[in-house]
């Protein structure tokens, strides 16, 4: 399973339940207002508590939450755990512009290239405020920190193109911090590392 | 009774008259009209300026404005919206108003202290608004004021976070004489578990506030500090930590989101129950789950900062943690849906108002735990998914719950009753306008879309128009509820002492009340919400 797999897991996983709790508060919310409307049921029954009840629906839906904690923090160890073989990118954000450097020293502004089928490592650091990258499509995202290095990395198993976008909120451009991830295949990428950087 | 002059006619300190009656009144219920005033003010500005922030972003690029200004206006919504509107609406409205004459007495504890409170609440105002005209301008930087952007931006940063400072104290006096008050003017034969909920959540809310808020008092000293002097606290290349201001910060403002929600439920436990003639469901559950609430939600605030680059263990220790505190509110939840079980149920305006803030609050306490877990909040953390979330929190919640109170006391506050028709379609309209709004922005979020975006990438652009859509319909509900009210006190009909049917003591008191609130000394019932002596003439004592 790969990390981004694992992330959607744990979306599907907590949004379904939530789903399915929200439908049973709603549905019985709206069943108890129509049936118990006075003009029905005039005189209220004098019921103050039933402790098996609020015992039972306090433990269950702390297992529920327990194991969703568990579903959340097992998709975040994927998010974490950088395969040896992972591609080194350094990523330096700055108002208001991403610069992503390689390791024969390549620069690339706004635009990161990798190639398919490696994981990548992205090393983040920024040269002025907070900063943070967003690679929705992967699922990750870390800050940009002056001084406290951070790192994200995914996998690149399909060619295309992909949003990179600023996360936190950088000054009056923020919005503009956006760059591209394109994922090409080996022998363009081998040649694109080769060409001057600009 | 109708000769007993209400505390609109009678001063206190006596002998005041015109506007000093007013703005030198040790009257709790005095104060809790003139925060009412001014809370409303501030609502409606930050109301206008988050439908300009959505205006501007119904279609791409530049609609109504340039990306300074929208920066500066979502900062201002959000400055507003919290420090001047969600956290001191109901403590401060309803909590003054209401908490004295439920425990059975006639004034809090250090009148002359609410007096000041909110002189400093008006103050941190006028200070905000002088931040606005003066310098070089608003804040661009978000309510959250992160580092180092707030300690180098050029705008007004100082100013505002002086402002927040001066309506922090404004806060933690509330809360000092709500706790002081709740312990030492409480009607002697009013046991611990014979106190309405509505005051047990402003007693849980009230120790938040005095413990919590002096943490952001001295972290936005330090922003202040740093502007000034440029000590380096926060700087990493002289030894400092920009991760520390992150955690001073929401080691207040994460509390403070219980500040903000607890005493909305305390109103909808007071409404429930009213409405469906029964008694609250698992009374001391929700008393504890209260308590349980103020307490664990002090622990969680790091959930704000999966990706600041903290270790893996606080992400761990803080996403468990986080997870635990959903429990004391789904109890709470299940409670008011169990109260109405085989009760005899009444819809009126506050009612419906009440199960819109339960349908709301839920889907906003269940998206919440999409963001309590770790692998899922890194996809959306700070994107359009957190904005929508915490606005179920804290409008569909806090702010419904808000309407609710407004409608349910209203009566009592002013002596009249209003329309109930115009209330429903304000209501509905407002609230099908809310997910309307909400619900795409939920989605836009899943997406990718980031939070604080001026602009946005193509795919964006359907779910933004929808949300505009949704926003002018929601105004207009709350419009037309306001006018309704307003109305009300133009074309007045008197307002029996008790038009709901309910038990707790400001229902055994006139209305509006006398200046010191009880006539006679209260009965206080052994259970709060016993219904089974409320007889069936409520109903007919309003029409």
């Amino acid at each position: 399973m790969t990390p981004v797999q694992g992330v959607d897991l744990a979306f599907w996983y907590i949004l379904g339940i939530s789903v399915v709790l929200l439908f049973g508060i709603t549905a019985v919310m709206v069943y108890f207002v129509v049936r118990f409307r006075r003009s029905r049921h005039p005189v209220a029954s004098d019921i103050r508590d039933n402790y098996k009840l609020e015992i039972l629906w306090t433990i269950i839906p702390t297992l529920i939450a327990l194991s969703m904690f568990y579903v959340g923090w097992h998709s975040y160890l994927g998010l974490r755990a950088v395969p040896d073989d992972a591609m080194n990118v350094a990523v330096e954000a700055q108002m208001f512009s991403w610069l992503f450097i390689y390791e024969n020293d390549k620069e690339s502004e706004n635009e990161l290239v990798v190639p398919v089928g490696r994981a990548v490592k992205l090393n983040v650091s920024s040269v002025d405020v907070l900063h943070s990258l967003f690679i929705a499509a992967f699922r990750i995202k870390v800050d940009a920190i002056k001084g406290i290095p951070t790192y994200a990395w995914f996998y690149a198993d399909k060619v295309g193109e992909y949003d990179i976008q600023c996360t936190e909120y950088c000054g009056v451009n923020h919005s503009a911090m956006v760059a591209k991830l394109r994922i090409v295949p080996q022998e363009e990428f081998e040649a694109w590392l080769a060409e001057d950087g600009n | 009774m109708t000769a007993i002059p209400s505390f609109f006619t009678q001063s206190s300190p006596p002998g005041l008259t015109g506007i000093k009656a007013w703005l030198l009144t040790h009257d709790h219920k005095r104060l809790g009209l003139m925060y009412l005033y001014a809370v409303l003010f501030w609502f409606v500005v930050a109301m206008v300026i988050g439908l300009l922030i959505r205006t501007e972003l119904m279609s791409q690029g530049r609609t109504i404005m340039g990306p300074g200004m929208y920066n500066s206006l979502f900062t201002l919504h959000g400055v507003i919206m919290i420090f001047l509107f969600v956290i001191p609406a109901i403590p401060a409205i309803f909590g003054n108003f209401f908490l004295p004459i439920q425990l059975g007495t006639d004034d809090v504890f250090f009148p002359r202290l609410n007096l000041f409170s909110w002189y400093l609440f008006m103050f941190g105002g006028i200070f905000a608004l002088v931040a606005l005209f003066t310098g070089d301008g608003f804040p661009d930087t978000g309510w959250t004021f992160y580092v180092p952007f707030s300690v180098q931006s050029s705008s007004n940063v100082g100013l505002t976070v002086s402002a927040a400072f001066i309506l922090g104290m404004s806060s933690m006096l509330t809360g000092l004489n709500f706790v002081t008050t709740f312990h030492r003017m409480r009607d002697k034969r009013m046991g611990l578990m014979q106190i309405p909920l509505f005051t047990w959540s402003l007693y849980a809310t009230a120790w938040v506030q005095i413990l919590a808020t002096p943490v952001i008092s001295i972290t936005f000293v330090l922003v202040v500090m740093e502007r000034l002097l440029s000590i380096g606290l926060f700087d990493p290349a002289r030894g400092g930590d920009p991760i520390l201001y992150q955690h001073l910060f929401w080691m207040y403002s994460h509390p403070a989101v219980y500040i903000m929600i607890l005493p909305g439920m305390g109103v909808v436990s007071e409404i429930i129950p009213v409405f469906s003639r029964k008694s609250i469901f698992g009374y001391k559950a929700i008393v504890w789950s209260s308590m349980g609430i103020a307490i664990a939600g002090s622990l969680v605030w790091a959930h704000h900062m999966y990706t600041s680059g903290m270790s893996d263990v606080s992400v761990f220790v803080f996403s468990l943690l986080t997870f635990l505190v959903a429990i004391p509110s789904a109890v709470k939840v299940f409670s008011w849906v169990a109260t109405m079980y085989k009760g005899s149920i009444e819809m009126t305006p506050p009612l419906l108002l009440s199960l819109i803030f339960i349908y709301l609050f839920s889907v906003g306490g269940l998206t919440g735990l999409v963001l309590g877990a770790v692998g899922t909040d890194i996809h959306v953390h700070d994107t359009h998914f957190v904005v929508a979330h915490f606005h179920f929190v804290m409008f569909g919640g806090t702010g419904f719950a808000f309407l609710a109170a407004l409608h349910y006391w209203w009566p009592k506050m002013f002596g009249i009753m209003y329309p109930f028709r115009p209330a429903y379609i304000g209501a509905v309209l407002t609230a099908v306008g809310f997910l309307f709004h909400y619900v795409p922005m939920l989605i836009l979020g899943l997406q990718g879309m980031p939070r604080r975006y001026y602009d946005y990438l193509p795919q964006y652009e359907t779910g933004n128009f929808l949300a505009g859509f949704g926003g002018y319909l929601l105004c207009i509900g709350l419009v037309v509820m306001f006018v309704n009210l307003l109305a009300s006190l133009r074309h007045r009909v008197a307002a029996p002492a008790d038009p709901w049917g309910a038990t707790t003591l400001e229902w055994r008191v006139p209305s509006p009340p006398p200046v010191h609130n009880f006539v006679d000394k209260p009965e206080i019932m052994d259970f709060p919400y016993d219904f089974r002596q409320v007889g069936d003439n409520s109903a007919s004592q309003r029409s």
